[in-house]
């Protein structure tokens, strides 16, 4: 789980955030000024501040927030000039906007604020509808207002272009003044609460702001979304009273406290309407004390009453926003504020101390009890940082160890700081202990104090050394420099005076400083918006001790990697191994103790049988295993069942398995067995087990077997061929020295495939072992090098490595009607599929306007009749409607991944390095799930994550990217247009510029894979392209050449290999789609290829050979007279299953 | 960078070359050939010589058969300790194969417990995982394993079989290192929090075992047929050196004095 954060602010108007990683509240320290309120969403804070103004703090990330402005200029023709802005008087501005109406010159545009920068001067667009146009980026028509072309015809009459310009917003991690841009604003805010993100899809990121100001009126913040962080405008929203309060959850909740203690319920809000359309009244919880504070989330509404009583109401949702009753809690709070999965959090009202409510679950909204947080803030006493080591230090002060108060046993107890801390090691061991600052004594506080500031700027600043004289510390933080010299005097006083004063007297000292001025942080208030935390949550905010310090200091200490090289551990692998040489190397030849014995393992399943008419039927099952002479285990698998009264079974050897595929099916538990032949045939053995359990059981057992008769262990090679199905399940296979071999490679069919745990929807690797996914729900994540999770336990899954992975899928169902003349629409019928043991269902079922062919107002899509192409408008010949509900499952899962926070991705490439290649940074670029280009920082071998993220610009968002062997970075936009990005070399990581390549004709492209040297693209129906052409000094090519149809996915790899995912393939038995194929015939001669041989599917969504950078056995054709070597068939038994041995 | 689920590897697919022999005064219908075997180490002498038993079975009248035992160099050995162990504690420095003695006579009592049938040895283990999970979890872990997974274990253990073995989680440990026999659970940390060390574990147990600055080195420690260094983190060991039975068998052995 990526870090978030939970804001607060204290009762003298400090603002702090508490990381979900961190021990500490952590001040926000450019807040110039106190804070009232804020609210938080993840990727911003708003607030409230003292001047009544509104703060925006808008999170950094490497992506900056951008907003493209546009303008058009517009000419006509004349005899005389040519083509010249002199327009008639009734043709539109010579600047406009694209309809025309709006005069818009290029001065006209001012930045909204003070927070925004212009990133360059105004140009010319030169893209025009996917097409690059003639230089100038004009197209024609015969009017205003017509239909453009880009070429320019006899009767061209007029002509336009399009002007871009991009801002910036700059005020990133700082406070910036959100303009009050009318004079209408009456009178100053007093609460302010955002949330909302949920109700429209994701990547504009749009956000609801509403604010109740101090004569009780409510406005509305419009426009708020990425690429307008500030919105445009308040907007008055009618009241039935005066509000005081208001909260709006991450959906479509709001709900406002009135001033005579009544709650109201918003309502009407939706995807349209995000502000809503009228109010519903709810009674205060007590008849006789009003509420004074209401919070909600997404199914829950929580509210306090003016006695701090706490309620929860029950049975809200987005179809009944305002709930059946309440119910009353234990707990008296004066805040109460609902985060991120319906997570609260309460400021108590006796000791001010911030509460999360443990135990909220979507099945146990209302949670079980209340727990302080108890961390100290960044300015407290003996914490001058986050450094575990300096929290253990701290520790000891805490727990009253105070040593014997001689300047002497300080600075023991300092050096012993110092060399734990292994930070300033710079720090001589032999430093005269009295210059030193005591740090254990009465006045270590002071001597904290000191360390809270930066002693190398004091010193500088002041003109004069810090009588401390303390060493430079790194993990000193640094405060504003008054505070510094009035402290550092004190300092000085206090180590002449009071150095033998006892500990208590470090309590009263303590007690006048300003910043330990509170023992106990009292809070006012606190949101927890933008932090992202659940029930399962791993948090260091509770019982802050000695004790969990030491031991989570420690498990770090024993987790961490120096371990891995330890001398101990050194040790024992090499005498394991020379343990292994003397008592078995020399002895295989002796006879096992124990002959394996046929071991079997049966049980019952079902079994989609291979006769008409197909249908699911009881079988006995039994996998029966035995190791072979050479002690390599091998099995096989029966399936017994009965054909019309007589007993007969089918198998299947285990060595043979090529793979073991759980399959997606509504009602069952279902997975799939194939061989080569099947995979021929198209028709696996089909089973289904009782439960999910069972099937995990039979899975892994069987996994086991496969991967032990062929003898692969441990984790994948870094030439593995990475590759996952329709379900998100990920398998790998290990490509052997023949499968990219001329003439006669290994067919793709006898291909072997395990699985490795995880959920992903894109896998993309290279040969230095670098892998990086991306689920479903566009979180990054990369390899960690393990192998197993999910289902694999024991040797089949590393320990190291493997870590908890989840992912949100939509699950979609249609509503279908039709009409008939009596009474319009019939009633829908839909059907809904059963939730599996890992997925968990997040969101309700909710109307999915995102569908291909668009929608109408209400989601529906119209034809003529089912099944038929719907279009999103009704016609007189529409007599069928449709539509689709989209809810949101969320998966939790294990596996070898790690997540790479914080910007979700929609594609990714890593450089394919040749096998003897030697680059030590990796190129990685990716898109954003915005559209946003990315190129990413820091990647090498070690270090798969990388760093950074760097943007790199572009006119339009995309969606394809893919980088060759020679730093050749192509990529597709949304509108189907192909890019070339030039100058990309180790110097400069990011390139210069987009070079805009016409697509096929008529043809929108979708997706794009470069290798050594082929350029191949995929457009959105299923043709496959080459680029003809592409030379080193011409790298852009000439012309895209057609190979095939029915292609959905392409991967080049660095050999100029080329696999696709194809669909309608047929087999002998059955046709699949989503199917793993490898193009024939490719050499450098002939990049590309001649045929396809088919491999494993259907079903498959994705694949990745960009890893294998094995070059084949250079071909020797003596084929004809051997009859032994390479041909198609005898390698099967050769090749495949001498896999490892 | 191996992974440490190598070790598990090594640890579950260890064998002992074997030599086995006839005892010398065993009356026999003609000569005994010596038998050659692989013994795993983890697991049980009963129960991996069933071969051995027939081997030479073949050469005995049955009259003279009674309860098969072994014996190495005099030294009966004690079956129900792993294989491993044994040939640790008693034939580590000396030439392989390991000759092991066989007897179908004069059973020592007073040495070696009876061993009738295999259900005994599986009793014998289950008891040791319980013993070391009572010592260990106070017995959660094996309580709340299912019968199946005891038989799992155990089947696993017969079969030679290494891709199921351990369910059970290794936390706090128990060690059992020999001569004196010792058993006694240890924390595999400090009070104080710091990871305790097999050199701390073996200061507290039998300091004699430690060699000290300038001294001669006068005992081996030895698991698993290696002599891990004293530095080790007993949670390591425990994790990854135990037995299938759940007990890390540490050996203390002399130094060889030739």
């Amino acid at each position: 789980m990526p870090v978030s954060l939970l804001w607060a602010v204290d009762v003298y108007g400090r603002v702090y955030s508490l990381s979900t990683a961190g021990q500490q509240w952590e001040q926000c320290r450019d807040a110039q000024m106190e804070f009232k309120r804020v609210t938080a969403a993840q990727q911003c804070c708003w607030g409230i501040a003292c001047d009544n103004n509104i703060y925006l703090n808008v999170h950094a990330s490497d992506l900056p927030v951008r907003y493209q402005e546009e303008t058009y200029e517009n000419q006509r023709w004349n005899p005389v000039d040519g083509f010249s802005e002199r327009l008639l008087p009734s043709d539109r501005w010579q600047w406009s906007d694209v309809t025309g109406l709006q005069h818009q010159p290029l001065d006209s545009f001012q930045l909204p604020s003070s927070s925004w920068e212009w990133e360059g001067d105004w140009y010319v667009d030169e893209n025009f509808e996917g097409e690059p146009t003639e230089k100038g980026g004009w197209s024609y028509a015969i009017d205003f207002p017509a239909t453009y072309t880009k070429d320019k015809k006899w009767n061209s009459c007029v002509r336009r272009r399009r002007w871009l310009r991009y801002r910036r917003y700059k005020a990133m991690d700082t406070w910036a003044k959100i303009p009050s841009q009318q004079t209408t604003l009456p009178d100053p805010f007093s609460d302010i609460s955002c949330g909302g993100w949920e109700i429209s899809e994701e990547p504009r990121g749009r956000l609801s702001l509403w604010a109740v100001s101090l004569q009780g009126k409510v406005w509305f913040r419009d426009g708020i979304y990425h690429h307008n962080p500030e919105g445009s405008l308040w907007e008055e929203v009618f009241l039935p009273g005066e509000v005081i309060q208001i909260s709006c959850g991450p959906g479509d909740l709001v709900w406002a406290v009135l001033w005579e203690g009544q709650l109201i319920v918003r309502e009407g809000i939706s995807r349209d309407c995000p502000k809503g359309s009228s109010w519903a009244v709810v009674e205060s919880p007590s008849p006789d004390v009003g509420a004074i504070h209401v919070a909600v989330g997404i199914n829950v509404v929580w509210a306090v009453t003016k006695d701090n009583k706490v309620w929860f109401r029950r049975g809200v949702n987005s179809h009944n926003p305002c709930g059946s009753g309440w119910i009353g809690m234990v707990g008296e709070m004066i805040t109460i504020n609902v985060g991120l999965n319906d997570q609260v959090w309460a400021i108590n009202c006796e000791d001010r101390a911030v509460y999360f409510r443990q135990g909220v679950t979507s099945s146990e909204l209302s949670g079980k009890t209340w727990k302080a947080i108890t961390v100290p803030r960044d300015g407290d006493r003996s914490h001058s940082s986050a450094s575990a080591n300096s929290l253990q230090s701290a520790g000891c002060y805490f727990c009253g160890e105070v040593r014997a108060q001689s300047v002497v046993s300080d600075a023991e107890s300092d050096t012993e700081k110092g060399s734990a801390d292994g930070a300033n090691s710079s720090n001589p061991p032999t430093d005269p202990p009295k210059p030193r600052i005591p740090k254990v004594t009465s006045d270590s506080f002071i001597s904290e104090l000191v360390s809270d500031r930066e002693p190398g700027k004091s010193s500088r600043d002041t003109g004069s050394a810090p009588p401390s004289g303390g060493p430079l510390d790194p993990q000193w933080s640094n405060v504003d420099l008054e505070e510094a010299q009035q402290a550092q005097t004190v300092a000085v006083q206090d180590t002449a005076d009071t150095c033998s004063l006892s500990s208590v007297a470090t309590y009263t000292l303590a007690m006048e400083d300003p910043y330990g001025a509170d023992e106990h942080p009292l809070w006012a208030w606190v949101s927890g918006g933008g932090c992202s935390v659940d029930s399962h949550s791993q948090l260091n905010w509770f019982n802050f001790s000695m004790n969990t310090l030491v031991s989570s200091v420690q498990s770090m200490s024993l987790s961490v990697s120096p371990a891995q090289t330890a001398a101990w551990r050194r040790q024992i692998f090499e005498q394991l191994s020379e343990r292994t040489k003397r008592e078995m190397d020399n002895f295989r030849h002796y006879e096992q103790a124990v002959e394996q014995s046929v071991w079997v393992k049966k049980g019952t399943m079902q079994w989609w049988r291979d006769w008409k008419p197909h249908k699911w039927i009881d079988v006995h099952f039994a996998l029966e295993q035995f190791s072979g002479p050479d002690g390599n285990k091998d099995g096989i698998l029966f399936i017994y069942y009965n054909y019309y009264e007589e007993k007969k079974y089918l198998h299947a050897f285990i060595n043979e398995v090529t793979i073991l595929v759980p399959v997606l099916n509504d009602s069952k538990h279902t997975f799939a067995i194939y061989t080569p032949e099947r995979t021929k045939q198209r028709w696996p053995i089909r089973l289904a087990a009782a439960t999910e359990l069972e099937m995990h059981d039979w899975l892994a057992l069987l996994s086991v077997s496969c991967c032990d008769s062929r003898g692969i262990h441990g984790p994948p090679s870094k030439q593995a061929i990475w590759s996952i199905t329709c379900k998100g399940d990920i398998f790998i296979s290990e490509p052997s020295p023949g499968l990219e071999a001329m003439p006669y490679p290994t067919p793709c069919d006898q291909m072997f495939w395990r699985q490795v745990g995880g959920h992903l929807r894109v896998v993309e690797c290279n040969s230095v072992g670098i892998v990086w996914g991306i689920g479903y729900d566009h979180t990054a994540w990369v390899h960690t090098g393990g192998y197993g999770g999910g289902f694999f336990q024991g040797l089949a899954s590393s320990t190291d490595n493997i870590y908890t992975q989840t992912d949100v899928k939509s699950v979609y169902i249609y509503e279908n009607q039709r009409w008939n003349p009596v009474t319009g629409y019939t009633n829908s019928y839909k059907y809904c599929s059963p939730e599996l043991s890992q997925t968990k269902r997040v969101s309700d079922w909710a109307i999915d306007y995102s569908v291909s062919g668009g929608t109408d107002r209400e989601g529906w899509q119209f034809a003529a009749d089912f099944p038929a192409s719907y279009h999103g408008y009704k016609t007189m010949k529409d007599f069928v409607r449709r539509r689709r509900w989209a809810r949101k499952c969320k998966l939790t899962t294990t596996g070898p991944w790690q997540e790479i926070p914080p910007i979700p991705l929609s594609d990714v490439t890593i450089l394919p390095c040749t096998a003897q290649s030697s680059v030590d940074v990796i190129p990685v670029w990716a898109i954003s799930n915005k559209g946003d280009v990315l190129c990413r920082l820091g990647v090498t071998a070690l270090t798969p994550a990388g760093s950074s993220w760097l943007h790199v610009g572009t006119d339009q968002p995309f969606k394809s990217i893919s980088i060759g062997a020679a730093s050749q970075v192509w990529a597709i936009a949304r509108d189907g247009s192909a890019f070339y990005r030039g100058s990309v070399s180790a110097r400069s990581p990011a390139g210069d510029c987009w070079y805009h390549i016409p697509s096929p004709a008529k043809q929108k492209l979708k997706q794009v894979s470069v290798g050594r040297t082929s350029v191949y693209t995929v457009d959105e129906n299923g043709n496959l392209w080459y680029r003809q052409g592409v030379t080193p000094s011409y790298p852009q090519g000439s012309s895209w050449e057609h190979i095939s149809n029915n292609v959905r996915k392409v991967s080049v790899g660095p050999l100029d290999q080329v696999w696709i995912i194809a669909d309608k393939v047929q087999g002998s038995h059955s046709l699949s789609c989503g199917t793993v194929c490898h193009r024939l015939g490719v050499q450098p001669v002939e990049p590309k290829g001649q045929s396809w041989d088919y491999g494993i599917g259907g079903g498959w969504d994705h694949i990745t050979v960009r890893g294998n950078s094995v070059e084949p056995p250079r071909l020797r054709l003596p084929s004809l007279t051997d009859p032994s070597s390479r041909s198609p068939v005898p390698v099967r038994n050769t090749e495949v299953n001498g896999v490892g041995n | 960078m191996a992974d440490d689920k190598d070790v598990l590897r090594d640890v579950w697919f260890g064998r002992i070359p074997t030599c086995f022999t006839l005892n010398q005064d065993e009356v026999t219908e003609r000569e005994a050939e010596p038998y050659y075997l692989l013994l795993p180490r983890v697991s049980y002498l009963t129960l991996v010589t069933d071969k051995v038993k027939k081997h030479f079975l073949k050469v005995m009248r049955a009259e003279d058969v009674e309860e098969m035992w072994f014996e190495y160099e005099g030294t009966p050995l004690k079956w129900h300790y792993p294989i491993g162990v044994l040939f640790d504690l008693h034939a580590s420095n000396n030439v392989l194969p390991w000759s092991i003695t066989v007897h179908f006579k004069n059973f020592p009592d007073h040495d070696l417990l009876h061993c009738p049938s295999n259900s005994v040895i599986e009793a014998h283990f289950m008891s040791s995982i319980k013993e070391a999970d009572a010592l260990k979890h106070k017995s959660q872990v094996v309580n709340d394993m299912q019968k199946k997974d005891h038989k799992q274990l155990w089947m696993g253990l017969q079969n030679g079989e290494t891709h199921t073995p351990p369910i059970l989680k290794r936390r706090p440990q128990t060690t059992m290192s020999d001569r004196p026999f010792i058993q006694k659970l240890f924390r595999p940390v400090s009070p104080e929090g710091s990871a305790h060390s097999l050199g701390d574990l073996l200061k507290e147990m039998y300091p004699d075992a430690i060699t000290n600055d300038g001294e001669q080195k006068r005992y081996q420690v030895v698991i698993h047929g290696i002599e891990p260094l004293l530095e080790t983190p007993l949670q390591w060991l425990s994790e990854h050196l135990s037995h299938p039975d759940n007990f890390l068998h540490i050996c203390v052995i002399p130094v060889p004095t030739d």
